[in-house]
């Protein structure tokens, strides 16, 4: 018997599925999410999955958002609890005025359940015992039959859901016609047992436009190809391994020369990450467009090759789908922690390039542009996704090319210009943006050619170690570095309504929830500008940005916060000025939780809210 | 490494090859290695294999890892592209370059301790990958610029130039390549010119993994009494099992070798190895046999030379993969980029 009011509410709602890992929950529960998107409702999905094949814990929780909300929530408004393993803390976990759904074939005791929710028991193990005879259908169909139960009792059009299965059994009518018996047979009993809708409902809407829903280590690596990548050597780690996948499926679909059949592209799957980048840097030198997919780990053992692709000036792109560190940390879970270990990676005095995309959308234009950057600036570039934006599906923009775009290859002295009597100088700063010509190996029979080291050489490429031949060099990539302030993705900055003295950076995956928390922040009369930062190094409009407010929250997803001390340490701003907002347990942030923190934090400076001085 | 340009003038009477390059074409930058290294005299080897085969100097991309065996490329092919990447990393460097242009020749050159030990790993992985590569260990058992440190090569038992005995067992080069499958495989003395340069010249035209150990004793750390990798002690120990000639397809040569004991081999590019066999029951197309009549002779402390093993129909990476024929480099955007009609379609397949 509840003693709270069940919550009702239409289109926004957050339900969560907690599974057993390998029980097949996957694609039902992903199911039910694209189910809700094509009722034209926005819907922000999430794993939350362990580092482990099987057995352990697993969630799926969808956010259902007519408001277009992205980012997580926090909290469960329905959970579907499928895991006894986690069942207390599944149940403690729902909202006050929430429901649960459950596997009932089980009596259960009522110290079980709690007395403000809703709890809706359906005997699915009964039903799939009765109905099917092969442990597997079993346990797989069980999953159907608890989503055609959750299509009745949230108001779900089932002709939706079977278009669905027909889409993703096409041509197998025998799995197409099983699995939507299956939905008809939990949808029919919770119609027949059960009071449908519950105040969770799902109505038709038309709020998703011409929006894709995609994950973003598929954009990526679907911008490699665009970007013409030709060679991407990898190693396989979590969370990063489907950049790799994407990009090998990618190219057997796109790449292949239609005479011969043969591919205009080589992915190798290096022994190690070491490998793998030394395999990019040496493609890269020899003039291809190379790539590689990791994670912090990968990051670490890489350093030193990065370093001479810094200071050897050799193009490589590298692809950091961030999780949670130090060491092996938590390995599916999210955060953005690698931002100082990849901005001076390796040893010496080094800075790197460094993408923020936001979405997959992003993630498709940085990474064909991280190609560009890579080849005008000849360094390492990084294009900094994590977890929640990789290896999660997100609703986005529609990818985007166009077909007049060329690449940037950079400055190449091809034979013509050699032949001409152009100077050669390969550490020669000709344009006085501290970027020098470059020649491939193979170019011309007398001219051009040079020895690449990661010792220090004069402008001409010659071994030295003379003290300020050696700084001459370094000074030259101080001046590179500043060119690429201009070439990078600039800050987007977007103010508030009404002028205030408070601002807030944020940048990647934070981005949803960041947009989120403004309303919750300005309906508590906070008004803040925020600045969206895309790129390090940063434009000077972060100077600006700072100089222009009293305080500014930096929200990362991060312990140290890290993008903090890189703002500080690159642009000598004291420190006081710039309040960190962290949030590191490896979970996305929430605009929830950079609400009020913001909030309490403005509370703290006795920020009288707009709301009540107006009052 | 120096930046001391070797004079550009020479004799106008030096021998030119069929492109009309002379020796010094294939030269690169005065060595600083000490006077009478081994590695010095790989180099001479490399640059008279490339001189021999006509090898367009600029056609070769030279990468190396660390060490002094990995300062050579800057002291031959003076007109080729080279690399001194990181400690033990030449050979992902060299696949990736190698990935990008199949056309150009690639040299990899290293040494036991770049090789053995911290780059042993990607030493087998690019052998088993049958990247198209000449890989040439500079194999001294020591790390000279660090100043006589024992090497993964060093023979167990064998004395360091303080008097220290290594116990630790030798890593075999040869071996390893062999069992990972390189399909070109060689062990040669660098005080043995006549044995080296055919060696390194039908190791560049072959298709596939080619692997040279070169015996290459380090004059300033390892070439005492008690030493198994000093001048004295390979030259006492050196068994050879056969010399040989690459035949190009021009000019007929005159096989001048011991009757009965001649095999021709043939490679994939109509190169052809005249292989003077010494020991007669020894045949370079039995993987298997190699393994084992290494293992019998290291048994007795001998230091097997000669063509150890090849393939002539091996394969590489590119055909592993099945890439265009085109290097990779070479694409542009239009052949590459699948453009914005197939990406609406992929877009309409993400709704």
């Amino acid at each position: 018997m509840s003693d709270k009011k069940p919550i009702s509410s239409v289109n926004d709602f957050v339900v969560r599925f907690a599974n057993v890992n390998g029980s097949g929950s996957a694609s039902a529960n992903e199911l039910f999410a694209r189910a809700i998107l094509r009722h034209g409702v926005p819907v922000s999905p999430r794993n939350i999955f362990p580092s482990n094949i099987q057995g352990l814990p697993t969630w799926y929780e969808v956010r259902v958002t007519e408001a277009g909300h992205l980012g997580a929530r926090g909290g469960v408004d329905m959970m579907v609890a499928m895991n006894p393993q986690t069942w207390d803390k599944d149940v403690a976990g729902i909202e006050p005025g929430g429901y649960l759904f459950y596997d009932s074939t089980k009596p259960m005791p009522s110290t079980k359940f709690r007395d403000d929710i809703t709890v809706i028991g359906v005997p699915l193990t009964a039903i799939t015992n009765s109905t099917y005879t092969d442990p597997r259908q079993r346990q797989l169909f069980k999953n159907i039959i608890y989503l055609g139960a959750l299509s009745a009792l949230l108001d779900m059009d089932p002709k939706v859901i079977e278009q669905l299965i027909g889409e993703q059994y096409k041509g197998k009518e025998k799995l197409l016609s099983s699995n939507v018996h299956a939905l008809h047979l939990g949808r029919d009993w919770a119609l027949q047992n059960l009071k449908c809708p519950i105040g969770l409902r799902v109505k038709k809407a038309d709020k998703v436009g011409d929006r894709i829903f995609i994950e973003g280590n598929s954009a990526a690596a679907l911008g490699a190809v665009y970007g013409g990548a030709t060679v991407c050597a990898w190693y396989p780690i979590t969370p990063s391994s489907s950049v790799a996948e994407a990009f090998t499926s990618h190219c057997k679909k796109y790449r292949h020369d239609p005479e011969t059949g043969k591919a205009k592209y080589a992915i190798v799957q290096g022994e190690d990450e070491l490998a793998s980048i030394g395999i990019v840097i040496g493609a890269s030198w020899n003039g291809a467009r190379a790539f590689t997919a990791t994670s912090g780990p990968g990051i670490s053992l890489m350093t030193e090759f990065i370093g001479l692709s810094y200071f050897a000036e050799i193009p490589a792109v590298i692809m950091n789908i961030q999780r949670a560190g130090p060491s092996t940390g938590m390995p599916t879970r999210t955060q953005q922690c690698d931002v100082i270990a990849c901005a001076y990676a390796s040893h010496g005095d080094t800075k790197h390039v460094l993408l923020f995309p936001e979405d997959p959308a992003e993630a498709f234009e940085f990474a064909a542009a991280a190609f560009d950057l890579a080849e005008r600036l000849q360094t390492t570039i990084f294009l900094m996704l994590d977890l929640d934006i990789g290896m999660n599906h997100r609703l986005c923009r529609p990818l985007k090319w166009d077909d007049a775009r060329q690449y940037d290859r950079g400055k190449i002295m091809t034979a013509e210009m050699l032949e001409e009597g152009r100077d050669f100088g390969r550490y020669l700063d000709v344009d006085g943006d501290g970027i020098p010509y470059r020649t491939y190996p193979g170019t011309h029979p007398t001219k051009g050619s040079y020895f690449t080291r990661g010792t220090s050489r004069d402008r001409y490429a010659r071994y030295s170690e003379e003290g300020p031949v050696y700084a001459d060099n370094m000074q030259r990539l101080v001046r590179k570095f500043e060119t690429a302030q201009d070439l990078v993705p600039r800050p987007l900055q977007a103010n508030a309504e009404r002028p205030t003295k408070y601002g807030v950076i944020y940048f990647g995956s934070t981005s949803p929830a960041m947009d989120e928390a403004i309303g919750l922040l300005e309906a508590r009369g906070h008004q803040l500008d925020r600045l969206r930062i895309r790129a390090f190094p940063f434009h000077s409009s972060v100077a600006s940005f700072l100089a222009e407010h009293d305080f500014v929250y930096v929200v990362e997803q991060n312990r140290d916060s890290q993008l903090r001390q890189l703002i500080v340490n690159e642009n000598g701003i004291d420190p006081v000025r710039l309040v960190p907002i962290v949030h590191y347990d490896g979970t996305p942030i929430t605009a929830r939780f950079i609400a009020k923190a913001i909030g309490d934090h403005q509370d703290h400076l006795k920020v009288t809210p707009l709301r009540k001085a107006v009052s | 490494m120096t930046y001391i340009a070797k004079p550009k003038f020479h004799h106008p009477g030096l021998k030119k090859n069929e492109l009309g390059y002379t020796h010094r074409d294939y030269e690169g930058k005065i060595s600083t290695l000490c006077a009478g290294c081994g590695h010095d005299s790989i180099t001479a080897s490399i640059i008279e294999a490339c001189y021999e085969l006509s090898i367009e100097p600029h056609r070769v991309a030279k990468i190396s890892g660390i060490g002094c065996s990995s300062k050579t490329p800057d002291y031959f092919l003076g007109n080729s592209h080279g690399f001194n990447s990181v400690h033990g990393r030449m050979p992902s460097v060299l696949t990736g370059a190698n990935l990008a242009n199949r056309d150009l020749i690639y040299l990899g050159v290293s040494g036991d301790g770049d090789s053995a030990s911290i780059g042993f790993g990607q030493f087998a992985h690019s052998i088993r990958r049958g990247v198209n590569m000449t890989y040439i260990v500079e194999n001294n058992g020591v790390y000279g610029l660090t100043k006589g440190q024992f090497s993964a090569t060093a023979d167990r038992g064998s004395k360091s130039k303080k008097g220290v005995t290594n116990t630790d067992n030798a890593i075999d080069l040869v071996a390893i390549a062999l069992q990972l499958g390189a399909t070109f495989v060689a062990r040669s003395f660098s005080g043995d010119k006549t044995q080296l340069v055919p060696l390194i010249a039908a190791a560049i035209r072959h298709k596939g993994a080619s692997f040279i150990d070169v015996i290459s004793p380090c004059i300033a750390f390892n070439n005492h009494a008690g030493s198994t990798k000093s001048f004295d002690y390979v030259r006492e120990h050196n068994d050879a099992v056969n010399r040989l000639d690459v035949l190009v397809g021009r000019d007929p040569i005159a096989v001048d070798y011991a009757p009965g004991t001649v095999q021709m081999v043939e490679q994939h590019d109509g190169s052809r190895i005249a292989l003077r066999k010494i020991d007669a029951d020894y045949d370079p197309h039995d993987r298997l046999g190699a393994m084992t009549f290494l293992q019998k002779h290291a048994a007795k402390g001998q230091i097997v030379t000669g063509l150890l093993y090849v393939d002539p129909e091996a394969e590489d990476l590119h055909e592993h993969l099945n890439t265009v024929e085109t290097p990779l480099n070479a694409l542009e955007a239009d052949t590459l980029c699948p453009g914005s009609a197939v990406l609406d379609k992929i877009n309409a397949s993400l709704r």
